[in-house]
């Protein structure tokens, strides 16, 4: 499948594939980091996360429908209103999901799963008569347009670059609130340890409700930035949460670190074997290789090593 | 090795004797054939529900792939009766007569190599149970062997369930594409569409589900359905106990990925064709549904589960389209938080005391019945 391409051709093949698919990274990586604070952390399977991706997502599709109407002259930086918009609407609807549903199911991990599913369907139905069955997409502003030429035959589009960024931005400052915060300690004693952690005095259920929001807000934030890259539907969220959960899994359910290489071997692989056959081949042999790989080691790439 | 003494219990012998009767009497009796024949697309539902109630409810293992297994024989069946539909005279207008139109399309010039033992009926028969059965072990050795269960054996059933579907999709030339293999018309020279087949493919499917019912009845009574449900209610404990979990794991799973098999080719043959649309995550889960809703504990209650759950989605989703995901959502968080064990649990919980009463006061001695939870229809 190499033959017809000169060696400086594949060069340029890679790295361009290879931009694709940090792109594709980079929503992996936000996807997946609110589900491994949920799933990695408490252990609640969620499958309605891409529904509060996708509330992200609109909610900037109304931020930007707002600038356009209203503050024209603003419109350069609605992004950023935006997201923040976008991670607190997630992150409330998040919190009173965990109040009136997931606090129930902690000790039924499998339960949790069905009824987040049944979550997601209300969820879609509702996007469908709010926002209506048809795809929205945001129009950018101008400076997110275009592309940087880096050499002749390399051009990396502006939008992906911003996404990227962002998407570094948010990966440390989640593992600076979990690993170096106040707060991020008590989560984790009491994801380790729960009664103990309610005897040393940290409210649990609190901590719950709080972790529980963060991860939808972040989601919140990873649908806004994929309303940059591609448009918004009811049913988007759906085709990204099983490709999620196959990322946390196989880095190793509780390991950020884990995570973070698990969706750039997985987006990596998925971009580059896009070129040389159909997307959807790329998809399965992808997707394939993943559970090959988990059926050798099911612990994922970084598993800290735990008692049982 | 039966360890009780009556295959059924006065309850569980009440409740097969309700379904017989709706089945076998009652639905033929009162609906048009158009009608009927929905029934029996609802039932090939139930043949998954019932593994689910073997694998899920007995086994605690949720798998969230039945529609793989479904998928896998349904296009079993459906690859033998499409080739049989694809004779020489009567694709004689394609650029390659003798082969599936969709092939024809995809300028395909010859039959694939693995489409060719599908002419054999007796094959094709063997590939239903045994495909999807191989595959099961396959999926079941590396994952129980291993030790991975609960959600991460959930999700991986879940992925595997994504990758064939978008395989099918994807390889539109061998497998139909989007669309399935359509266009079904004979097996072996007799007409499936006309309405005389349509009633004896119910029956002949009824009859295999009471078949299937009472495989899963055995199973559950001897020594073996004993095992399942001690390992799914301590695990360790078994294990320290010297039985293999891992071997009974991938049994139950394998039963259930055969009962969801039988269910999907019957589903070819009543429904006339097959598509990735059942194969999915979306179909998979909504299996699960099925027997939530009936009771994940019950055989029978998660048959009815299957039949009530596709009728309220037909009729539903015939007058308002817009609520149906509304309610189907809302049941299903109802059905987690509020009633664990699905109508059944709420015929064991409210139906099945009167009726004991009832008894209770006609005989004198009522036989004692040492099963906690009563399998037993819900109310029509």
């Amino acid at each position: 499948m190499f033959g017809d391409y000169s060696l400086g051709d594949l060069g340029s093949i890679f790295v361009m594939q290879g931009f694709a698919g940090l792109i594709l990274f980079s929503v992996y990586v936000l996807m997946a980091l609110g589900l491994a604070i949920i799933f990695g952390q408490m252990g609640v399977i969620n499958m309605a996360h891409g529904e509060f991706m996708i509330l992200g997502a609109y909610v900037t599709w109304m931020t930007s429908n707002l600038f356009q109407a209203y503050l024209p002259g603003l419109f350069a930086g609605y992004f950023f209103l935006a997201m923040i918009l976008a991670f607190v609407a997630s992150g409330a609807l998040g919190m009173l999901v965990e109040w009136a549903l997931i606090r129930h199911l902690y000790k039924r991990p499998l339960d949790t799963l069905l009824a987040t599913w049944g979550l997601s369907l209300m969820l879609q139905q509702a996007y469908r008569s709010v926002f209506g069955a048809r795809e929205v997409g945001v129009e950018l502003p101008q400076w997110m347009l275009g592309s940087l030429r880096v050499t002749d035959s390399i051009e990396v589009p502006i939008n992906g670059v911003f996404v990227m960024c962002l998407t570094v931005l948010i990966t440390i400052a989640v593992a600076y609130v979990l690993y170096m915060s106040r707060w991020g300690r008590q989560v984790r004693a009491v994801v380790q340890n729960r009664i103990m952690a309610g005897a040393v005095g940290i409210n649990t259920e609190k901590v719950d409700r709080y972790t529980f929001g963060l991860g939808c807000g972040i989601a919140g934030v990873a649908g806004s930035a994929f309303t940059m890259i591609g448009s918004t539907g009811p049913t988007s969220g759906q085709l990204y949460i099983v490709d999620t959960f196959l990322v946390v899994v196989f880095g190793g359910a509780a390991s950020l670190l884990g995570t973070i290489a698990s969706a750039f071997s997985i987006s990596q692989t998925q971009s580059t074997l896009e070129f040389f056959m159909s997307g959807s081949m790329a998809k399965v042999l992808t997707l394939l290789a993943v559970v090959g790989i988990l059926m050798l080691r099911p612990q994922g790439l970084f598993a800290l090593k735990v008692r049982k | 090795m039966i360890i009780n003494s009556r295959f059924f219990n006065r309850s569980e012998l009440m409740g097969f004797i309700a379904l017989a009767a709706v089945l076998f009497v009652i639905l033929p009796l009162t609906l048009d054939v158009f009608r009927l024949n929905l029934v029996a697309k609802y039932l090939t539902y139930a043949f998954v529900a019932l593994g689910l109630v073997l694998c899920w409810g007995y086994g605690g293992i949720l798998s969230l792939g039945q529609g793989v297994f479904f998928g896998l024989g349904g296009y079993c069946m459906a690859m033998f009766l499409k080739l049989e539909a694809s004779s020489v005279e009567n694709t004689k207008i394609q650029s390659t007569p003798g082969i599936p139109d969709f092939m024809d399309w995809n300028q395909i010039t010859s039959l694939p190599l693995f489409w060719q033992p599908f002419h054999s009926l007796t094959f094709t028969i063997l590939a239903i149970i045994l495909v999807p059965g191989l595959f099961a072990l396959i999926i079941g050795t590396a994952m129980f062997k291993r030790r991975v269960g609960g959600t991460y054996f959930a999700i991986i059933t879940q992925a595997v369930a994504a990758i064939l579907t978008i395989l099918i999709v994807g390889q539109q030339g061998y497998t139909g594409g989007i669309n399935g293999m359509t266009d079904l018309r004979t097996l072996k020279g007799w007409d499936i569409r006309p309405d005389h087949a349509k009633i004896i493919l119910y029956f002949v499917e009824v009859v295999l589900l009471f078949a299937c019912i009472g495989i899963a009845q055995f199973i559950r009574l001897t020594k073996l359905g004993r095992i399942l449900v001690a390992m799914r209610e301590q695990e360790d404990r078994v294990r320290f106990s010297g039985y293999s979990v891992a071997n009974f794991k991938i049994f139950a799973f394998c039963m259930a990925a055969v009962f969801a098999a039988i269910g999907g080719a019957m589903f070819a043959l009543n429904v006339g064709f097959m598509s990735p649309s059942f194969v999915g995550i979306v179909p998979s889960i909504e299996m699960v549904i099925y027997t939530a809703v009936g009771g994940r504990m019950s055989i029978f209650g998660a048959i009815w589960g299957a039949i009530l759950v596709n009728f309220a989605k037909t009729s539903l989703s015939e007058s308002f389209p817009q609520l149906w995901l509304f309610g189907l959502g809302a049941l299903f968080i109802a059905v987690v938080l509020a009633f664990p064990n699905g109508l059944s649990g709420l015929w064991a919980d409210y139906v099945q005391p009167r009726i004991d009463r009832l008894f209770a006061s006609r005989k004198a001695k009522p036989g004692w019945n040492d099963n906690s939870v009563a399998d037993g229809a819900p109310a029509e």
